[in-house]
């Protein structure tokens, strides 16, 4: 246990150490507060299907659509050094092709799913195109280039919609949406460990991760080594089309319809702060994703006590601004610095003090 | 009238961390002249220029205006005492007007109106001879207007010593002698103009009096007249014209029965002008000429590193084309780049991905190098060439300046290539990883492997080439091989001028 705290100190702060102790102290806080806060129960839902339930689920379930989108944003950030701030618009954009494919079809089945979900996947990753198109090739900043959407997406769905907030109703969407009958655990819960998966794949069987990061850190250098840049960040955001098309389709189907007003509405600044917390470098270069993973279960975490201690939802963004204020100052250089230092001061303290009783 | 000091620094010192960047240098300025200030790459120019104008605080020796000693701890300050900068990158706003330009951020600009600074600005850009009006936005002058727009503001600030650094890098011939025509002009006032430059010519041109400095030293201060140009060159490189070759007898080397490996013809890119070049299989080439000669363009032009714009490159003999990086790295061709932090590194990476970066590039994305092959490439080339590091996983940005060129060499090395640049490989690294990266230069000529090896340090260019390319004013000047290979001969060459003289006698 010892060695264990000595190995997350000694070095510093590690990028993990910051959402892992967020996450510690968030569960220690609960569980004073009221000790049955994180009980599990077993129940059967209207379909008849045992699920398991208690806060702890509904916060990772609810953590799905920011996690998903968190993954294609620290890559987004790693290879472009900005954000993609319109991720919640292009996810209504997803989500209203997804609804419209669908309701061309009579029936409902798993073919015609999977089709309306490849069709909304194109669709979101022309759109990552878009924004790319504007980063890499036209060199605006990511978060000037992607304003374009965040305010003309939502007006796109509106479109696709026709003004309406049609709905689809399906035991197949319902089973993407909350459980799948004879498996316990949330469906949204399944999908996000399936794109972690995938992540970690591509980067176990492409060199992604490793050019990302030189895009990132030193572009001039990344070139004269031969890498295409430009390609790199397109296919930055093409990924983060994928992830925003999943992160919609969850919406969609939480709810069996698309209100292209509301869908993932201010998830975009939520989701940046899911990868800031996750100890990523806002500003490109090296990352990782499981960083932002955890960033956005902490960020899920705390908006659920909150909501736990009744306060009221209006109230809730200035209380989660004051913890996110400590979170995001703590992981500063300038407090890691200090701390380094409070670090090594001890350490030759310690050096001292015992050559001292040895000298003795 | 001529030589009464207008600007003494006396014995300035400098410190870096672990760098003497200047060592008790003096410089005088004189009333209405043209004082150029020589060195090359290193010598301490410009943080002598950085050190009067209040960039950085000097660590010794005092500096005196119009025989007053003052103390300059800010640009503003300097700017108070009438000491202004233009410096090479224009550092004006485009999207406003010229007159604008030349008022703003002034504390007196504040109360004037509109009509009356453009009025100012007209009076002063005609009494100048500049040729712009008040009214036009800056962005639409030529850079050689918006040039002397920073001097005229410099000049109606009351300057008494104006910095020229590099002013006239991006401008063409016309336009260089609309700007010395300006020089000249306020010289006649009386202002006195430090003049930095790479060009030898332009030098002669318009100073009077040359300053030059090496190795963070003053060499000494001459008068135009008594300081020919092959003599200027030997004082900034350090080596006396009579300190002949000391060389080991070149002999004609073996590599000229050798078949050609690379070859261009009128290759050319946005930054190089056309030239030829041919280097053949186990050769070792160098490009020499003063810096901004042209030589790392012409380098970048071979790895397509610039955008090129023309010409013919045969790899045995073979037609290819040459446009992108990866496209010559697939030909077998690595470079090493001038500027090792801004193009080399990637400072936050460990030294085992900095070491895989080009092999893994060249694999493509879909075949990456696994951790364990990865992990014995490292450690393979870690103990190849002596890198001293924590382990293969420490960033490599926390190594020294050396080790940090080791990995970059490691990186090419480990794309097996056929054609090796190496651009300044040995700048601003001990002596020890500087030799060993010279035997390192043979042992691969040795294996077949051409190389193009430049570097400032004109030694070791002889103790490593074969064949030199001599660059001046970005042409190519010459090539010297064989018993040619001597300080003299290259230092004629690169000077340029009197060469011709030489060979007639």
């Amino acid at each position: 246990m010892k060695s264990k705290f000595k190995k997350i100190f000694a070095g510093g702060l590690g990028q993990l150490t910051i959402p892992l102790i967020a996450i510690a102290l968030l569960v220690i806080f609960n569980l004073i507060r009221d000790p049955s806060f994180f009980s599990i129960t077993f129940s059967h839902n209207n379909d008849g299907n045992t699920i398991i339930e208690g806060n702890l689920i509904s916060i990772i379930n609810g953590a799905s659509e920011l996690a998903i989108l968190a993954m294609g944003m620290t890559l987004v950030t790693a290879a472009c050094r900005g954000q993609d701030i319109s991720v919640g618009a292009a996810a209504a954009i997803a989500g209203s092709v997804f609804v419209k494919v669908l309701k061309a079809f009579s029936v409902i089945n798993p073919g015609t799913v999977i089709f309306a979900f490849i069709c909304s996947c194109i669709v979101a990753m022309l759109f990552g195109c878009f924004n790319g198109v504007l980063v890499a090739v036209f060199k605006i900043q990511p978060m000037i280039a992607t304003l374009i959407l965040y305010t003309c997406g939502r007006s796109i769905a509106y479109w696709i919609n026709g003004g309406a907030t049609p709905n689809v109703k399906s035991h197949i969407l319902s089973g993407i949406g909350s459980f799948i009958p004879g498996i316990p655990i949330p469906t949204p819960v399944l999908i996000v460990i399936l794109m972690a998966v995938i992540f970690m794949l591509v980067f176990r069987f492409t060199s992604l991760e490793l050019l990302t990061q030189s895009v990132g850190i030193n572009e001039s250098a990344a070139k004269l080594n031969g890498i295409n840049s430009t390609f790199i960040k397109l296919l930055s955001f093409i990924i983060l089309g994928v992830c925003v098309c999943v992160a919609g389709m969850i919406g969609v189907c939480r709810l069996g319809l698309i209100n292209h007003e509301t869908l993932l509405i201010d998830v975009e600044m939520d989701t940046i702060l899911a990868v800031a917390i996750g100890g990523n470098n806002l500003g490109g270069g090296k990352f990782k994703i499981s960083g932002s993973i955890i960033g956005a279960y902490v960020i899920q975490m705390l908006t659920t006590t909150l909501y736990a201690m009744k306060v009221s939802s209006t109230d809730v963004k200035a209380y989660k601004a004051i913890v996110i204020v400590l979170l995001v100052v703590i992981g500063s250089p300038v407090v890691k610095r200090e701390f380094d230092k409070v670090v090594r001061n001890m350490k030759a303290k310690k050096k001292s003090v015992s050559k001292g009783a040895a000298e003795s | 009238m001529q030589t009464d000091p207008l600007l003494q620094m006396r014995h300035i010192v400098k410190i870096f961390p672990g760098v003497l960047a200047l060592n008790g240098v003096d410089f005088t300025l004189r009333r209405g002249e043209i004082h150029a200030l020589m060195g090359e790459n290193g010598a301490g120019k410009s943080t002598l220029i950085k050190v009067l104008t209040g960039v950085y605080p000097s660590d010794g020796g005092e500096i005196k205006v119009d025989g007053q000693v003052i103390s300059i701890k800010s640009p503003q300050d300097a700017q108070m005492h009438g000491i202004s900068t233009v410096y090479q990158e224009i550092t004006l706003c485009p999207n406003l007007t010229v007159a604008e330009n030349m008022f703003i951020g002034r504390e007196d600009s504040v109360w004037i109106n509109r009509k009356d600074y453009e009025k100012r600005a007209d009076e002063i850009l005609s009494n100048l001879g500049i040729p712009a009006r008040s009214t036009q936005e800056l962005g639409n002058c030529s850079l050689a207007v918006q040039q002397m727009v920073a001097i005229a503001r410099a000049v109606d600030m009351r300057c008494k010593v104006l910095i020229l650094d590099e002013p006239t890098s991006s401008l063409d011939d016309k336009e260089v002698n609309m700007l010395f025509d300006l020089m000249r002009d306020l010289k006649s006032k009386g202002v006195g103009i430090i003049f930095v430059t790479h060009f030898l010519e332009q030098v002669y041109e318009v100073s009077d009096r040359i300053t030059v400095l090496r190795n963070g030293e003053l060499v000494g201060e001459y008068t135009v007249e008594e300081l020919p140009q092959v003599e200027l060159v030997s004082k900034m490189i350090g080596k006396e014209l009579g300190e002949l070759s000391s060389m080991n007898e070149p002999q004609d080397s073996e590599a000229e029965k050798k078949e050609v490996f690379y070859e261009a013809e009128n290759l050319s890119s946005s930054d190089a002008l056309p030239f030829d070049f041919k280097i053949r299989k186990g050769e070792v080439n160098g490009f020499t000429g003063l810096l901004g000669s042209g030589r790392s363009e012409s380098v970048r032009a071979i790895f397509g590193a610039d955008k090129v714009t023309g010409g013919k490159v045969k790899i045995n003999g073979k037609n290819v084309t040459i446009t992108k990086p990866i496209e010559a790295m697939r030909n077998g061709i690595g470079y090493l780049a001038e500027d090792r932090k801004r193009d080399g590194i990637i400072a936050d990476l460990s030294v085992r991905e900095n070491i895989i970066l080009a092999l893994q590039v060249m694999n493509g994305i879909l075949r990456p190098i696994s951790r364990s092959e990865a992990e014995s490439y490292a450690d393979e080339y870690i103990k190849m060439l002596n890198i001293k590091t924590a382990s293969r996983e420490t960033p490599v940005g926390s190594l020294s300046g050396g080790n940090q060129q080791k990995v970059i060499l490691a990186r090419w090395l480990l794309t097996h290539p056929e054609y090796l640049i190496l651009d300044e490989p040995t700048r601003g690294i001990d002596v020890g990883t500087k030799l060993e990266i010279q035997k390192l230069v043979l042992k691969l000529a040795e294996d077949g492997v051409s190389v193009t090896f430049i570097s400032s340090e004109i030694e070791e260019m002889l103790r490593t080439c074969s064949r030199l390319v001599v660059m001046r004013d970005r042409h190519i000047v010459g090539e010297l091989k064989g018993s040619d290979l001597n300080q003299t001969k290259v230092m004629q060459t690169i000077a340029g001028g009197e060469s011709k003289d030489e060979e007639q006698i």
